[in-house]
């Protein structure tokens, strides 16, 4: 007739990008006469935000503002081959794809500004505004817009780029399995507090403390949807979620939300996020991905909190209210195990 | 199959459409008239994406016989915007980045219009109430309720519908 | 609800000064979503649309003795009838498009079901409704037979065979083992000279991705004798490659469309629902639809598989683990879809971000009778990450170890080796820790406070031990009732591992103050007593790190001669049966 309090704790590194490589993405960058660039993808948006974290990285890397940027993705006609958005790769491998055609536009754009400006490319500079300008002598510059005009009327030259990224293929020792899985791993570590009432077996999370290490957060905020909500996801399939409850029986299987249970607006708890960013050196500016390692460490952090506030340990998900009663029970009663 | 002429109105607009037999509204809406802003999620109203107003309160169209709201006057989101003006809540829900994939807004946003519409002022509380039929897989809805109420505070509700 | 930056962390390794990155800038897609009109597959509207739905095994298992579609094909709105023979190139898997794994499904299935839901039928008509009143009106004869549904069971000599491409209900890895081994050092010595040992075992049942859009694909005509699809696929060329190859088509026949898709979390990636829309346009000659309703995305499209862990860990009471073991099964379900590819990713992941001198695992791909796995948000990691770090909290509770002490004791380091060979880099699981551990105050010890990821890898940690490594688990001898898992027959170590003496932690700057009591009494541990570093006998150079450039593997079981050494990779036939696609330039992969 109690409510226990508990926390728990869980850390995890998370690979990037598929396994075993050789999954290569590519990308396709051109301006128009005016110095607005598009970027072409076949990359898909599952919601995750690819064409904005794209149209970030193209417009850095092109020296031009977001605003002259646009991600068109996806269609097979028109955009270059990419292996899809999955196992935390798009960031990474489409994001270094977009750098290297967006480093090659940019070099015809910076050509065609110094043949109208009549200096070295090497000597320009762009500044992010729309302004190509010589280094020193700022009052030398011409915009982005001219020196596109200039490139394909006068010129004759694209102002475009061709980038692919591939991690090489990697084989796997059948003796040891040695292998080459992936080039770098974000982090992520969480405390979870949680409250039991061990007369309903119900599990209340109350609060969520974490540090994610992300490469280098390329969007902030859109990394902040992706860890607030990865979190939620987290904590749905450690008390919620499950299409076999009665695993390996199939029996009460759900067919639709009224069965398939997840936490809804009135379940959530506050979470409270720490970012890191230890750039990959292979990532596009260091970036890593975030949309996957979010969920992985709240399931073991509740499990953990759990046997934390009445001593039951579940080791099959998703804890559920009869679990926590049947543990409770056979332990004679709830045992609270204290706090560091 | 015999097919029955419906008219209503959807986002102050008249309409007029001729439906099958037991054809769902969200079927003709998006289909019958060309609104695709009300989405389908699950046809067994329990994700909310399909969610429209029917006289102000919100309906699930997937399980509205479209025959049903001869006369009556619907709102979607494809229609929330007055001209090119955006709703304080689409407004809100950008600020607060309240859509990732973005497919349970259209079904968001309409029980959040519901909610402002009759109560200006509402509570955390409410407003988890008034969107605990809408499912978001993406967000943990702590942006899309930080929204909601932003955009009561900018007086969303006192907004004519 | 709050975030912050903790920029101090990893300062000298960026560059915070850039123009666009870093920034909080509005999404591209924003406006279109709160306006109802970002364009997801399905908004676009098509004159004389045609739906499909499909006939069903209502049977784990069973043999299709007869498929009676006659009342269905006459009833009112159906245009066509889809069976099995319709499909131009029946068989399939999705990796294939990868050279990785036997073809071992039907798009239609015609000889045997293997999953409650699998289809053996598709009917086309022009209503949803009329769709599924023919699809009512079929009648099927099945010859129901004995399943199984337990992935240990799955392995006893006598269970029923789920998939006939892989008759010992595990996938075959490099044409040798029924599992994936992983061989870093001696675990049995180890465990010997461990102090404590802790087992584990930890089972994850299947999760629904539940995006708030369902799968679903629309394909229509083009002007120019090519059919566009609209899909909510989360792979665009993925799902092209299996349509193609699987409808015999000209890839550059088909013009996929998608990139706004609502919600995916790996369960938009099998490619089911883009063929069945085509071969359904190219049958008819109209725009067809092929959308899941939720029952069907819930029980028939694939979730994230079941996972089973069993862990067994030698622990030293200062809170060393010296050992760790793992076997692993992951529920495929009745067919291979991507498992085959989570079981190596789930390999590399082990024993976690630890630094653990001793590792061994054995990792199953195991088919069942239920619905087929595939990938879900964490693919081949979150199920393992569940059993180690429940495994984690165990071993402090049992040591009386502060948990987050104890991961910080454990955790990797620059330059640290891991178990897949390869030199840890760029790691900061002890930063992430301590920030984690600080917000929730949780408290920790100052020398623990202190410790960084840059500091006390590398070194001894560094190099490879020597390794016992063994042939068991051959293909087929688990089925035969040899070799049973647990027995092994160990290669003798020429000389045998030295007791591991106990780990240096970098020196404190002041006395540890004592342990915290917590209020149920646990025991406070000692400080680990400073002792000379481990020192491996005979340690194996570390490999070196090249992109490997794939040698001529085996040829797969059902082509002729095998392929020379000296060949040119794209001079050689395609050995793999149906339509070949995507074969890479760099040469097989792995059969």
């Amino acid at each position: 007739m109690s409510i226990h309090k508990g926390r728990g704790f869980a850390s995890i590194n998370y690979p990037i990008g598929m396994n075993l490589g050789g999954d290569p993405s590519q990308a396709l960058v051109h301006s128009n006469p005016d110095g607005k660039f598009a970027v072409a993808l076949s990359s898909i948006d599952l919601g995750q935000g690819m064409k904005q974290v794209t149209r970030q990285i193209a417009a850095e890397t092109l020296g031009v503002p977001v605003e002259d940027v646009y991600v068109d993705t996806a269609d097979s006609d028109t955009g270059p081959h990419c292996m899809g958005s999955f196992a935390s790769r798009g960031t990474h491998r489409v994001g270094n794809a977009v750098i290297q055609a967006a480093k090659e536009a940019r070099s015809v754009m910076l050509e065609a500004a110094a043949e109208e400006l009549e200096v070295n490319a090497a000597d320009l500079e762009t500044d992010g505004k729309g302004n190509i300008f010589v280094r020193g002598a700022p009052s030398r510059s011409i915009s982005t817009g001219e020196a596109c005009g200039a490139a394909q009327f006068k010129h004759g030259k694209t102002v475009s780029g061709r980038g692919i990224f591939l991690i090489p293929m990697s084989d796997v020792d059948p003796e040891t399995g040695e292998m080459t899985p992936v080039s770098c791993y974000a982090h992520a570590a969480l405390v979870v507090d949680i409250e039991v009432d061990d007369e309903t077996g119900e599990v209340d999370v109350k609060q969520m403390n974490s540090a994610y290490e992300v490469g280098r957060a390329l969007n902030p905020r859109m990394v902040e949807q992706q860890l607030v909500g990865g979190a939620w996801m987290g904590m749905s399939h450690a008390l919620w979620e499950t299409t076999e409850p009665y695993y390996p029986d199939r029996t009460h299987g759900p067919t639709d939300f009224n069965q398939y249970l997840m936490p809804g607006p009135g379940d959530i708890a506050p979470h409270d996020i720490a970012i890191l960013e230890r750039p990959a050196p292979d990532g596009p500016y260091g970036g890593k991905g975030p949309g996957e390692m979010c969920a992985n460490p709240v399931l073991p952090a509740v499990a953990n909190a759990v046997f934390n506030a009445v001593g039951v340990r579940i080791d099959e998900l998703p804890i559920t209210p009869e679990k926590v009663l049947r543990g409770i029970k056979a332990n004679g009663g709830a045992q609270p195990q204290g706090q560091w | 199959m015999s097919k029955k002429p419906v008219q209503f109105t959807l986002n102050g607009d008249s309409k007029a459409v001729f439906v099958e037999d037991g054809q769902n509204l969200l079927d003709v809406l998006r289909r019958g008239v060309g609104d695709l802003s009300p989405k389908y999620g699950c046809g067994q109203g329990t994700c909310g994406a399909c969610t429209v107003l029917i006289d102000g309160e919100p309906h699930l169209s997937c399980l509205t016989l479209a025959e049903t709201v001869e006369g009556r006057s619907l709102n979607s989101t494809g229609g929330l915007a007055q001209g090119a003006d955006l709703h304080p809540l689409q407004d809100a829900f950008m600020r607060h980045f309240a859509a990732q994939c973005g497919f349970c807004s259209s079904g968001m946003l309409m029980a959040a219009k519901a909610l402002l519409d009759r109560n200006p002022n509402p509570s955390r509380d409410e407003v988890v109430e008034a969107i605990s039929g809408n499912i978001c897989r993406c967000t943990g809805y702590e942006p899309i309720i930080e929204a909601i109420l932003d955009a009561a505070q900018s007086g969303a509700g006192r907004r004519s519908a | 609800m709050s975030v912050e930056f903790r920029k101090e962390l990893f300062a000298n390794e960026r560059d915070d000064n850039l123009n666009e990155i870093g920034k909080g800038t509005q999404r591209q897609d924003a406006l279109g979503h709160v306006t109802g009109r970002s364009p997801y597959f399905d908004d676009h509207l098509f004159e004389g649309l045609l739906q499909i739905r499909c006939v069903r095994s209502p049977h784990h298992h069973a043999r299709i003795r007869s498929v009676d579609y006659s009342q269905a094909e006459n009833m009112p709105g159906v245009v066509r009838i889809i069976r099995p023979e319709d499909v131009p190139n029946n068989f399939n898997t999705l990796l294939s498009l990868l050279n990785f794994g036997r073809d071992d499904e039907p798009l239609l299935s015609s000889k045997k079901v293997s999953y409650i839901g699998e289809p053996v039928l598709a009917i086309v008509a022009g209503t949803d409704r009329q769709a599924r009143d023919a699809v009512a009106a079929v009648r099927v004869e099945w010859e129901v037979l004995p399943h199984v549904l337990d992935v240990e069971e799955a392995l006893k000599p006598d269970a029923p065979v789920v998939n006939e491409v892989y008759p010992n209900n595990t996938f075959d890895y490099h044409d040798k083992y029924d599992h994936q081994k992983l061989r870093y050092g001696d675990v049995e010595t180890a465990f010997s000279q461990a102090d404590r040992i802790v087992e584990g075992r930890y089972q994850m049942s299947p999760i629904e991705q539940a995006p708030v859009e369902t799968n679903g694909a629309i394909a229509a005509p083009e002007t120019n004798d090519r059919f566009v699809c609209y899909t909510s696929t989360q792979a665009l060329f993925f799902s092209l490659g299996t349509a193609a190859k699987l409808l015999n088509v000209s890839s550059n026949r088909l013009h996929f469309i998608g990139g706004t898709v609502g919600g995916g979390f790996g369960g938009k990636v099998d490619s089911l629902v883009e063929p069945m829309a085509i071969l359904a346009c190219m049958l008819t000659g109209k725009p067809c639809r092929f959308v899941w309703d939720r029952q069907e995305e819930m029980q028939v499209g694939a979730p994230r598989g079941g996972e089973r862990w069993y862990l067994k860990d030698g622990v030293m009471n200062d809170g060393r683990i010296i050992a760790r073991q793992f076997t692993g099964y992951f529920d495929s379900g009745a067919y291979t879809r991507l498992s085959s590819y989570a079981i190596i990713k789930g390999t590399a992941h082990l024993p976690g971000p630890y630094h653990i001198p001793n590792v061994k695992a054995d990792v199953f791909c195991v088919y069942t009778n239920r619905t087929p796995a595939t990938a879900m948000r964490g693919f081949g990691v979150t199920g393992v990450d569940f059993a180690i770090e429940s495994q984690m909290d165990k071993i402090a509770h049992e040591v009386g170890m502060n948990p987050v002490e104890f991961r910080i004791l454990n955790a990797y380091r620059d330059g640290d080796m891991k178990a897949h060979r390869r030199e840890a880099k760029n790691c900061a699981l002890i930063e992430c820790v301590q920030v984690a551990a600080e917000k929730a105050n949780w408290p920790i010890r100052d020398e623990f406070k202190q410790a960084s990821s840059m500091v006390g890898g590398g070194g001894e940690r560094a190099k490879i031990p020597h390794t016992v490594t063994d042939e068991d688990g051959k293909i087929g001898e688990r089925r035969a009732g040899r070799a049973g898992a647990g027995q092994t027959r160990t290669i003798a170590p020429s000389t045998p591992a030295p007791a591991p003496a106990a780990y240096t932690p970098p020196p404190p700057s002041a006395p540890p103050a004592p342990a915290p009591q917590p209020a149920a009494g646990q025991p406070a541990y000692a400080h680990p007593a400073a002792a000379p570093a481990y020192q491996p006998a005979a340690p194996h150079a570390p490999p070196p790190v090249t992109p490997a450039v794939a040698p001529a593997p085996p040829p797969a079981p059902a082509a002729p001669a095998p392929a020379s050494e000296t060949s040119t990779p794209s001079a050689r036939p395609v050995n793999r049966p149906g339509y070949s696609r995507f074969a890479s330039n760099s040469g097989f992969r792995r059969r």
